[in-house]
């Protein structure tokens, strides 16, 4: 019998209470060791596109928000292009890095990405996505990263037609990815378990 | 089109620890309960941030100097760890940022919320980064950071542990885990590994003594290999049905 030859995937562990250390180690004012905290600041002077504040938190079961969690966020640039040697249809606009980081606030529980509005990005198949942006969040007590989108409110159309939401079979659920406009940008609230838990992606 | 597409082979969740996992407390509460949306890859999860030499520091890889006062060193083992980054299809992956943070020598955080009696090291900070090399090659030198307790069981201690952060080239890939040492007692005992079913993927996560790279009268060598997921060849898949 042909024996492949595939390695099996490192298994994942918790990022634990105490991430900020290797991740965003000038947050907990363990300054002096890296100049700046990788993915703070995602928009240089002249980037293109609509700016905007992304803002949330995240609850537990319980209902208590989670102050120790740590969220990335990655996506495309105002035309829909990603700044990453993996992007096949050019170059994205070197002014916006697409990739922000952010602990929430240890204290309220926020997290907030200053960013740009994404343009639209083709599914595979090639049908539009609605514009988007990927969540990738880690805490102590989350075994394995959680994968999730966020969607805009103002985005109606795309929205009804994107390819990605209309995969989820329970359809009012679709509504835990969709950020609210709020002044100067867009809201959304995860829910990690609950009658209004957010929809989690196996990407 | 000139550029693989190169969706990710399916991430193999049994694997990995279940979201659900009650002798880690804390999972109990922060568990996603519905099932998973199968998506798999897209343009958004094939592609990724990368990170060159220039966002890294000079003693970004040297956890024993990089907080240290002039002259002086980090308390404690002296240890370096190194390996190699693979993808599931074997082949090396290069460029991959890993970052790591650890306990010091005493087992305490330099982390507000880490109240462990066991003293700060003024001279340890905890953090490293490192970037693979063309061939997926690491190595950072640190010292061997001591076991802790922590509030899960009445008396629970985390083995010997050193967190780490990869990116590869994709946001698919993107993985935390933790390394431990070989022959560490605490292994078997800890909630937080035992979140893992399969004593094989325990193993992965267990870093080896590796006695011919350690350097004579100065610091011990442990090998840590990791795996991040491959990506699938596009046979067939650049063209569009119809065309
Ligand atoms: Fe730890």
């Amino acid at each position: 019998m042909v024996k492949f030859e595939y390695l099996k995937e490192t298994p994942s562990q918790t990022a634990g209470p105490y991430l900020h250390i290797g991740c965003t180690p000038n947050f907990i004012g363990n300054d002096g060791i890296y100049a700046r905290d990788l993915g703070s600041s995602m928009v240089a002077e002249g980037a293109k596109g609509e700016r905007i504040v992304v803002s949330g938190r995240i609850f537990d079961g319980a209902g208590a928000t989670i102050k120790d969690a740590m969220v990335e966020i990655w996506q495309a640039d105002a035309d829909g292009l990603y700044n990453s040697p993996e992007e096949p249809r050019g170059d994205a606009d070197p002014r916006f890095t697409g990739w922000g980081r952010q602990p929430v606030d240890m204290e309220t529980g926020v997290f907030q990405f200053e960013t740009i509005k994404p343009g639209q990005v083709p599914f595979p198949d090639g049908r539009m996505q609605a514009p988007h942006i990927s969540l990738w969040i880690v805490a102590r007590g989350i075994n394995l990263g959680l994968n999730t989108r966020l969607y805009f409110a103002d985005e109606d159309e795309a929205n009804a037609v994107d390819p990605v939401l209309q995969r989820i079979e329970h359809k009012h659920r679709i509504q835990t990815l969709i950020a609210g406009k709020i002044d100067g940008g867009y809201a959304l609230d995860i829910y990690l378990q609950g009658d209004n838990e957010t929809v989690f992606f196996d990407i | 089109m000139t550029k693989a597409l190169g969706a990710f082979y399916p991430r193999d969740r049994s694997w990995h620890p279940k979201a659900y996992t009650p002798e880690y407390k804390t999972s109990v509460l922060r568990s996603p309960q519905k099932p998973l949306v199968s998506l798999g890859s897209t343009l958004s999860e094939t592609t990724g941030p990368v990170f060159g030499h220039s966002a890294l520091g000079e003693l970004d890889a040297d956890l024993i100097l990089n907080c240290a006062r002039p002259g002086e060193s980090a308390l404690g083992e002296r240890i370096i760890v190194h390996g190699r980054v693979l993808a599931e299809n074997a082949r090396p992956v290069p460029n991959v940022l890993i970052e790591v943070w650890q306990a010091n020598a005493g087992g305490r955080y330099r982390h507000k919320k880490d109240g462990y009696l066991a003293p700060l090291d003024p001279n340890f900070g905890g953090c490293g980064r490192v970037l693979t090399d063309e061939e997926g090659y690491y190595a950072f030198r640190t010292i061997k950071p001591g076991p802790y307790p922590w509030p899960n069981g009445v008396n629970d201690w985390r083995p010997a542990h050193i967190h780490f952060s990869l990116f590869g080239s994709g946001f698919a890939q993107r993985l935390i885990s933790q390394m431990y040492f070989e022959g560490d007692p605490h292994i078997a005992l800890c909630p937080i590994v035992n979140t893992i079913g399969d004593p094989d993927a325990i193993d992965m996560l267990t870093a080896k003594l590796d006695m011919n790279n350690t350097i004579p009268m100065n610091a011990r060598a442990y090998r840590f290999d990791v795996v991040l997921r491959g990506r699938r060849s596009t046979l067939f898949e650049n063209r569009m049905e119809g065309n």
